[in-house]
């Protein structure tokens, strides 16, 4: 994904939700993009599909899959594409699945609606897609419909559907946001799983910081359309560079926390994408800042092996956050 | 075989450890009746026999995942719906029982925050009005001194009290929260039920909703029963935790003990299935995945409810139903093989 812009054309003039964006993913990689609501990291995933709804329009830049251009292909092209090389499975399976087909049939019709399979080989695969995922008593539950299973049960039925084709990249949108716990626990590691047997990349969006330190092997983080922060998942949270990203580990309890400590809170909310401030977008909810940072937004700059900060200051750089932050 | 206790065993209503219970629950029960259907008695067993207490001044958190009828327990507490029967004893009124003008007073001190900032605030009131509302309904204060009472409780939560004339749209999710919070402070109450209060929230709102909560606990001394989903939030903000499973508690106990030595098989699941933002940590953390799915709660299964998914249930917990009694002190588990997974 080079230099992408996702753009909103709304009354009052061009939105840009996705702002400059650059990534690679290698086969056999798990990426956790992570963010809050309107950071921009369910619109980078569905750009990948040249799914972004209307009024959005990627603006600029190129999305290079292999030797292609997605941005680029055809309608044919696409079709193809999203269909036998890319997988998405989405947070909430209920609204995903269609309610009156059985879910059997709805896997089948995953696997022939592009041409990889017939429907004859289609129909074989079903029951052991099914098994593949962990539905127990598969061969009587393929006639079941959705309301029949359980929320984790739906959840790997559409995982089923999105791996039927073996794709070589898989995207999941809060995979296990919808679950409870002990359910969500099944399904990482389903997904662990299923990345090394598939040797797929995988691109996990997501809010849960504590979910990208289980399956990831990178994490990209975004705030306001852009990419704050990316580098190996232990840089990243042993040495997070970015003052959003060091607050935002801080600002969630942990379940194996021994002494409780005050959580550190950022002050006021993410900008409004219509009106954005000046400089570091992140700058009015800094406890960090300094003048450069309220008129020129700095660009991601390498800050250790393989890892990117967008930050004018550098969490290296300040003694005592802690302290500083509590303030 | 774990020995019969020669006395008659300790329960959450009697523990010792707590010095001046504020909240008594009793043998609380809470039956739903489903559907008519063929055989028309169909009951959702959603609370089934509840005994816990809640110290003056503590923060009980309570988890336990979707179904299990945490929420319905919180809402027949502050009477928000009739129980089926047993006692919640609010101080020494017993809530189930206490009518009139007695239970106004009562309630008055008798508050709860909802999960969902935009389904819980009127739309169509504004943010004076809804914080309001509670002064009116109870006779408490009018004109001026309303306005005023308003105008501090919205500096206590951190909203600016100017922001009186406007409507719940025009906050966000954070700020929606806090008007609801606003809400359940303005009567001065005591007590306060919080139904999974940020788990609508992202993530850096949740922190100053929680920081908030806390602060507001040591500076007007309140009691909170703070209901959730998120094991890593209830422990961060309760003194004690109990957790329930299919209706019943299963366990309770100091946060910081139940962590490190959970006594209930189904804590123990619990605790290893929720990942820790920590690469190291989650590489050696192995969750303990449970079989099949949670029984419905219209048939529950007999004896220890958890026995059809418990990695280490015997003969014994299909037959025996296990009591919720103190294994250590301070510590109450429902399992006949407490602290063996």
């Amino acid at each position: 994904m080079q230099d992408l812009r996702v753009q909103f054309d709304v009354s009052g003039g061009p939105i840009t939700a996705v702002d400059g964006i650059n990534f690679e993913i290698d086969r056999g990689e798990i990426v956790g993009i992570v963010g809050e609501s309107g950071s921009g990291k369910t619109m980078t995933a569905l750009s990948l599909l040249r799914l972004i709804p209307e009024p959005g329009k990627i603006t600029s830049g190129r999305i290079l899959y292999g030797e292609k251009d997605v941005v680029e292909m055809t309608d044919e092209e696409i079709r193809e594409f999203r269909g036998n090389e890319v997988a998405m499975i989405f947070q909430d399976p209920m609204t995903s699945l269609n309610p009156v087909l059985r879910v059997g049939f709805q896997v089948e019709e995953a696997m022939a609606a592009h041409s990889r399979f017939t429907r004859k080989q289609a129909h074989d695969r079903v029951v052991p897609m099914l098994q593949r995922v962990r539905i127990p008593a598969a061969k009587d539950r393929v006639r079941d419909y959705p309301h029949q299973f359980s929320g984790g049960m739906r959840q790997r039925a559409m995982i089923a559907m999105g791996v039927s084709n073996e794709p070589s990249l898989l995207i999941a949108d809060e995979p296990t946001t919808a679950l409870d716990v002990t359910v969500q626990a099944s399904i990482i590691e389903l997904l662990r799983d299923l990345s090394r047997e598939l040797r797929a990349a995988v691109i996990l969006i997501t809010h849960n910081m504590a979910l990208v330190a289980s399956l990831c092997n990178r994490v990209i983080v975004m705030y306001a359309g852009r990419i704050v922060e990316q580098g190996p998942t232990r840089a990243i949270f042993k040495n997070p560079q970015h003052p959003y990203t060091w607050s935002l580990l801080r600002s969630m309890p942990r379940v194996d926390e021994v002494e409780k400590e005050r959580l550190i809170s950022i002050k006021g909310l993410p900008p409004d994408l219509g009106r954005m401030p000046p400089g570091c977008k992140f700058h009015p909810r800094c406890k960090f800042r300094v003048d450069r940072c309220l008129t020129e937004e700095p660009p991601l700059g390498e800050v250790g092996p393989g890892q990117d900060a967008r930050c004018w200051v550098l969490m290296k750089n300040i003694e005592n956050p802690e302290a500083e932050a509590l303030k | 075989m774990t020995a019969q206790p020669a006395q008659p065993s300790i329960t959450p209503t009697s523990d010792p450890t707590l010095k001046t219970p504020l909240v008594r629950v009793e043998n609380l029960v809470k039956h739903f009746p489903v559907g008519g259907g063929l055989f028309g008695r169909a009951v959702v067993h959603a609370v089934d026999g509840v005994d816990l207490a809640i110290a003056a001044g503590e923060t009980l958190g309570l988890v336990g995942e979707s179904g299990c009828g945490k929420s319905t327990l919180g809402r027949v507490i502050v009477r928000l719906q009739p129980a089926t029967s047993g006692h919640v004893y609010f101080e020494d009124i017993d809530l189930t029982k206490v009518r009139g003008e007695k239970l106004r007073r009562t309630r008055q001190r008798i508050q709860m925050i909802f999960q969902d900032p935009y389904a819980s605030l009127n739309p169509r009131m504004t943010v004076g009005d809804i914080v309001s509302e509670p002064l009116r309904n109870f006779g408490v204060a009018k004109g001026r001194k309303a306005e005023q009472k308003v105008q501090e409780v919205m500096r206590v939560v951190g909203l600016n009290p100017n922001f009186v004339n406007r409507y719940p749209h025009e906050f966000s999710g954070g700020q929606r929260q806090r008007i609801g919070i606003a809400r359940a402070l303005v009567l001065n109450p005591t007590f306060i039920v919080a139904d999974e209060p940020v788990s609508a929230l992202d993530v850096s709102i949740q922190a100053q909703i929680v920081n908030l909560m806390e602060d507001l606990q040591s500076r007007f001394n309140l009691t909170f029963l703070f209901i959730a989903h998120d094991l890593s939030v209830v422990r961060h903000i309760s003194d004690r935790v109990a957790v329930m499973y299919l209706g019943k508690i299963v366990e309770i106990g100091p946060s910081d003990s139940i962590r490190d030595k959970p006594l209930h098989p189904y804590t123990k699941v619990l605790e290893s299935s929720v990942p820790v933002p920590d690469p190291d940590l989650e590489a050696a953390r192995k969750p303990i995945l449970l079989k099949g799915e949670i029984p419905s709660p219209v048939n529950p299964p007999q004896a220890c409810r958890f026995h059809t998914r418990c990695p280490i249930a015997q003969p014994i917990c299909s037959e025996v139903e296990p009591p919720l009694e103190m294994k250590e002190t301070g510590r109450f588990a429902a399992c006949h093989f407490a602290g063996q997974l």
